[in-house]
């Protein structure tokens, strides 16, 4: 009778354990991208020599590339030294992507692990039945010391999606719509468990970014099941067979929610708060400034393909800037062979490299007091990409490529 | 004893420390920063002792932990409010800092003075005079507060203190 939090967690402590309890956990594998560098001034400041497994800690760099000032440099030149010091074996450099993309792409990530990172959005990794949650800097390391790290099971929310997505609408306006009803709050310490045929037919990329974002409900983990589709995408990447967890017929679940998106619109977003949504419709024709597409919520070949079909034979309105990241350069690649970045370019786009950089305002796209964005990221909170003074609204890729032509809020049906 | 800042709902992490100044770890720099898009003249006022109050959902967002070490370099020694936001609830004991959960943080106002009762759970408002009771913090948990955060309890148990 367990979920599949539960069932992860056991196997992770070593013995049946069930919600409330407090155990203390090994993680299969521990991410810090940029932050690596206070990780690494905490994990010295503990008195310990070695890390406790240096196969199994992922360290990206991708909050600031390449460095966009002295300070951050410094940060990026003393993780190359402790990675080459402690003999860490993936290490990825400002050339691969952001964490999120790259910790699937190069086979960090399975169905049943416990993952942990010094990130947020650590819950992306639901998408391929993992549990996977955001730490601190200082209790990584020490994650890095022992291999092992507190926590309490928690209970389980089973959120069942049903109908086919209308023409537009796409899994960034489904998971808006469940922020937006559940509240920022609502998942707080709480797991997520996704189910239902909308889920089932949706596609590794979508299932990525409704677990990316169930964060912003405070979900501690966001579990889709593993299915066939996700096996085909995880076997290139991963050594040996993959196999899933799954959660008992009788598993005990504090709430089921219930969604039918067969007649959902596009969604959005509004300053200053994630779960301040709306439908499109509802604040169309507001002016914009800047327009950014990408992230490790939106930045994959879907949803390019999305924003060049759109954005194909036209030109953007003079007065936004558009701002285009892709999640990796696997991301970059596909994407320039499918012509899409041509196209994107073409319709005047400024291309970013790979990186975090517009989405936490910490360059490559900060918004001036009095601006207003629309962005493809996950988070709206004031001053988030830039001056305080500034507004910006989530939506999804689509929404994105539309509202860039028109330079205002635009609902993307009339463009596809 | 220390003075009460009092904020409403769902600070988050992106006002108690912006993403721009996340360029450093420095203790002055973070201490400089904390607030800074919320209250500017924060920073600049608060003292050794003094503690943040807040609404539902504080320390909602990122999981930066410069959201919680900041109020730590400032001197901040207790944050209180009506729910955490999980990650931060983790970050602020992590760094020693105890978040009191209570629902009545409506019998705080902003600039009381506050005293703290860890081990009964008492929350004295020396300048209404009113007790204000909340649930102790765990034995494990209090036991990290006390060590003065994660690494120096981390440091005791590995023997490398």
């Amino acid at each position: 009778m367990s979920t599949i939090a539960e069932k992860i967690l056991s196997r992770a402590v070593g013995h049946s354990v069930s919600a409330d309890d407090i155990i203390s956990a090994r993680v299969d594998r521990a991410m810090s991208h940029d932050n690596a560098a206070l990780v690494w001034k905490n994990f010295k400041s503990l008195g310990v020599d070695k890390v406790w497994d240096s196969e199994k800690i992922v360290i990206p760099i991708d909050h600031r590339v390449p460095a966009n000032n002295i300070k951050a440099a410094e940060g990026q030149k003393t993780i190359r030294e402790m990675v080459k010091l402690q003999r860490i074996k993936y290490f990825y450099g400002i050339n691969t992507g952001i964490c999120h993309q790259i910790m699937p792409e190069k086979g960090h990530v399975r169905p049943g692990w416990l993952i942990v990172g010094t990130d947020s959005h650590t819950t992306t990794y639901g998408a391929f039945g993992a549990f996977s949650t955001g730490i601190g800097a200082t209790e990584m390391a020490g994650v890095w010391a022992t291999g092992e790290l507190w926590l309490r099971v928690p209970n389980t929310i089973k959120i069942n999606v049903s109908g086919v997505l209308p023409k537009g609408v796409y899994p960034k306006d489904v998971i808006l719509h469940i922020i937006g009803d559940i509240s920022a709050e609502g998942a707080n310490y709480r797991a997520v468990e996704f189910y239902g045929d909308t889920m089932e037919n949706m596609s590794i990329s979508g299932r990525m970014t409704v677990s990316n974002m169930s964060m912003e409900m405070g979900a501690k983990a966001a579990i889709i099941p593993p299915d066939k589709k996700t096996f085909d995408w995880l076997r290139p990447r991963v050594d040996g067979e993959v196999e899933g967890v799954y959660a008992d017929a009788d598993a005990v679940y504090e709430r089921e929610i219930e969604y039918d998106v067969s007649a959902l619109e596009p969604q959005v977003a509004r300053p200053h708060t994630v779960d301040n949504v709306s439908p499109v419709s509802d604040v169309a024709g507001k002016h914009l400034d800047q327009v950014f597409i990408g992230s490790c919520t939106n930045g994959r070949t879907e949803d390019f393909e999305v924003v060049a079909r759109i954005l194909e034979g036209k030109k953007i309105h003079p007065d936004v800037r558009l701002i285009v990241g892709p999640a990796s350069y696997e991301v970059y690649l596909e994407s320039i062979e499918k012509g899409y970045i041509q196209t994107m370019i073409k319709a005047g786009a400024v291309i970013i490299n790979p990186g975090c950089g517009p989405c936490l305002g910490a360059h490559e796209g900060i918004m001036a007091s009095g601006e207003r964005g629309l962005s493809t990221t996950n988070r709206n909170f004031r001053g988030r990409m830039g001056s305080p003074e500034s507004e910006l609204f989530l939506a999804s890729p689509a929404t994105a490529a539309a509202s860039a032509i028109t330079g205002e809020i635009t609902d993307p049906r009339g463009w596809l | 004893m220390g003075r009460a800042w009092k904020y409403g709902d769902d600070i988050n992490t992106d006002v108690l420390y912006p993403g721009r100044y996340l360029d450093s770890y420095e203790s002055s720099y973070l201490a400089a920063h904390a607030l800074e898009d919320l209250d500017p003249d924060f920073a600049k006022n608060v003292k050794e002792g003094d503690v943040i109050v807040g609404g539902k959902y504080f320390g909602c967002g990122s999981s930066r932990e410069q959201a919680a070490s900041a109020l730590k370099y400032c001197g901040v020694k207790a944050v209180i409010a009506k729910s955490f936001a999980r990650i931060y609830y983790r970050n602020a004991i992590n760094m020693g800092i105890p978040p009191i959960e209570t629902p009545d943080v409506d019998k705080i106002n902003d600039g009381d003075e506050i005293e703290l009762d860890m081990e009964n759970g008492i929350i004295h408002n020396r300048t209404t005079g009113e007790d204000i009771p909340f649930n102790p913090l765990p034995p494990f948990i209090m036991e990290i507060i006390n060590d003065g955060g994660l690494v120096p309890h981390l440091k005791k148990k590995l023997g490398t203190d």
